[in-house]
């Protein structure tokens, strides 16, 4: 029996169906963890650009919820840049944007973006006066593999970026992967996003940008990442663009200026 | 009782699957730069090797001839992704660290060859001495290589900082090389030599 064609079929066909169960229900029963795990780190994420963490701390589960006292995390409308009612617990970014009742086809865009959805949640730094420190807002766009979700900190004066940090992409480690060394992300803070007319300027630059004061717009770029640095340049013109937080940037400044 | 210690204990200096038959370099060089992540790649690796070489063996007579290397590839990729969820799930940071090398265990020659070589022929005990040997040859010279690249590369040892470091006021200045996968190179070259200084039997016959 052994040797014939549908033996060795049967014999195929079994063995994928006992891999595949035994895969799928590992994948069923470590999801909710893997789920946490990335909630943490995104969380994680969103207090070190905000200086709330050091670089290279791992806030614990337990922990996260003090830290994030301070900051109080609201559902924007990206259009008008109002406040909505959503609750920021329940809101899902990811699936707002994959929604068709959520989101619209995004204008042409560089950033390689397909959907923006209707809504996003930004987190406000605010001091105990309830004056504005901070903003973080969530920026994605495409790199050379797949996309990178990360959070940019402006300060209040909304144009001083005090870091930047993605939590999520599928760059080459090493190359493009270095977007999380730590070296390169601490040359983001004191750069300046617009130039005098409020469109977005910064950039990510062949070889060395200067000092902040001297090259107030410019990043160094990735040695051998071209395809990651263009990535980043463009998806924070998006996001701090008239199409992105345009609005919400205009209505924080009315909302100083009276 | 000999025969389960000659298979656990030969593939660490006798028979060393980097060392001996340089296999499983890639990773090797890409995840040792730490001693945390090389720790845990050794431990994947060692739970995918004893375990893909158990089931094969258990399969052994089984398994169509003709169709035995994907029967073992779909095996060992079944294994890999488990504990790549493992990881995600209870190790996130390291797992993260770690990124594209668990999935690329699959491609780790050692775990094939051991499964080709050695577990198609032997009964499943066996064969699970044989995995875990292989895996903690691996592991050992993955721990040495890390061991020595964090050490002068960041002046550290398993995340405790025992050269003071320049950039931080100390005397240390890291070597760069150390943290390049250049680094891993030499050092793994290092070891086949004092390796095979000390067991000249290990060393090629000139043609």
């Amino acid at each position: 029996m052994q040797g014939s064609a549908l033996y060795n079929l049967a014999f195929a066909a079994v063995i994928c169906v006992v891999c595949a169960i035994f895969v799928s229900s590992s994948a069923v029963s470590l999801r909710d963890r893997e789920a946490a795990n990335r909630m943490l780190d995104m969380q994680g994420n969103v207090l070190m650009v905000a200086g709330l963490a050091a670089p290279d701390e791992r806030v614990s589960a337990e922990d996260v919820t003090e830290r994030f006292r301070p900051i109080r995390q609201v559902v924007i409308d990206l259009a008008t840049g109002e406040p909505t009612d959503i609750e920021p617990d329940t809101f899902n970014q990811r699936l707002a944007e994959a929604d068709p009742s959520s989101s619209n086809v995004a204008p042409p865009n560089d950033a390689g973006l397909t959907r923006i959805g209707h809504q996003a949640l930004v987190y406000e730094l605010r001091a105990p006066d309830e004056s504005l420190e901070l903003v973080v807002l969530p920026v994605r766009g495409l790199g050379l593999w797949g996309f990178l979700y990360g959070f940019i900190a402006l300060d209040a004066d909304l144009g001083t970026i005090r870091g930047l940090s993605f939590y999520e992409h599928k760059e080459t480690p090493g190359l493009g992967g270095e977007v999380d060394n730590q070296r390169w992300r601490g040359l983001w803070d004191g750069r300046k996003a617009f130039d005098a007319s409020g469109t977005p300027e910064i950039a990510v630059a062949r070889g060395v940008a200067g000092s902040v004061s001297e090259d107030p717009h410019r990043v160094d770029a990735l040695a051998g990442a071209t395809m990651t640095s263009r990535g980043v340049t463009n998806l924070l013109r998006f996001w701090l663009g008239e199409q992105g937080f345009g609005p919400y940037f205009n209505r924080l400044r009315e909302r100083t200026i009276r | 009782m000999t025969k389960a210690r000659d298979a656990l204990i030969d593939p660490i200096f006798n028979n060393n699957p980097i060392a001996l038959q340089v296999l499983g370099i890639c990773s090797a060089l890409a995840v040792t730069t730490k001693m945390e992540p090389a720790l845990v790649m050794s431990a994947a690796v060692i739970g995918v090797t004893m375990s893909s070489n158990f089931f094969v063996s258990a399969l052994r007579n089984q398994i169509p001839t003709n169709i035995r290397i994907i029967v073992q590839l779909t095996i060992i990729a079944s294994l890999v992704i488990v504990v790549d969820q493992i990881l995600k799930a209870y190790l996130f940071e390291i797992s993260k660290q770690l990124s594209v090398f668990v999935g690329l265990i699959i491609t780790n020659c050692i775990i094939m060859g051991r499964a080709e070589a050695y577990a198609m022929q032997n009964p499943p005990v066996m064969s699970l001495v044989d995995g875990i040997g292989n895996g903690l040859g691996y592991g050992a010279i993955l721990m040495g290589t890390a061991f020595f690249r964090e050490l002068f590369g960041s002046g550290s040892v398993y995340g405790m900082q025992v050269f003071a470091l320049a950039t931080e006021g100390g005397w240390y200045i890291p070597n760069g090389l150390m943290v390049l996968s250049p680094g891993a190179f030499f050092l793994i070259g290092f070891f086949i030599w004092a390796l095979r200084a000390w067991k000249p039997g290990q060393v090629e016959s000139e043609r």
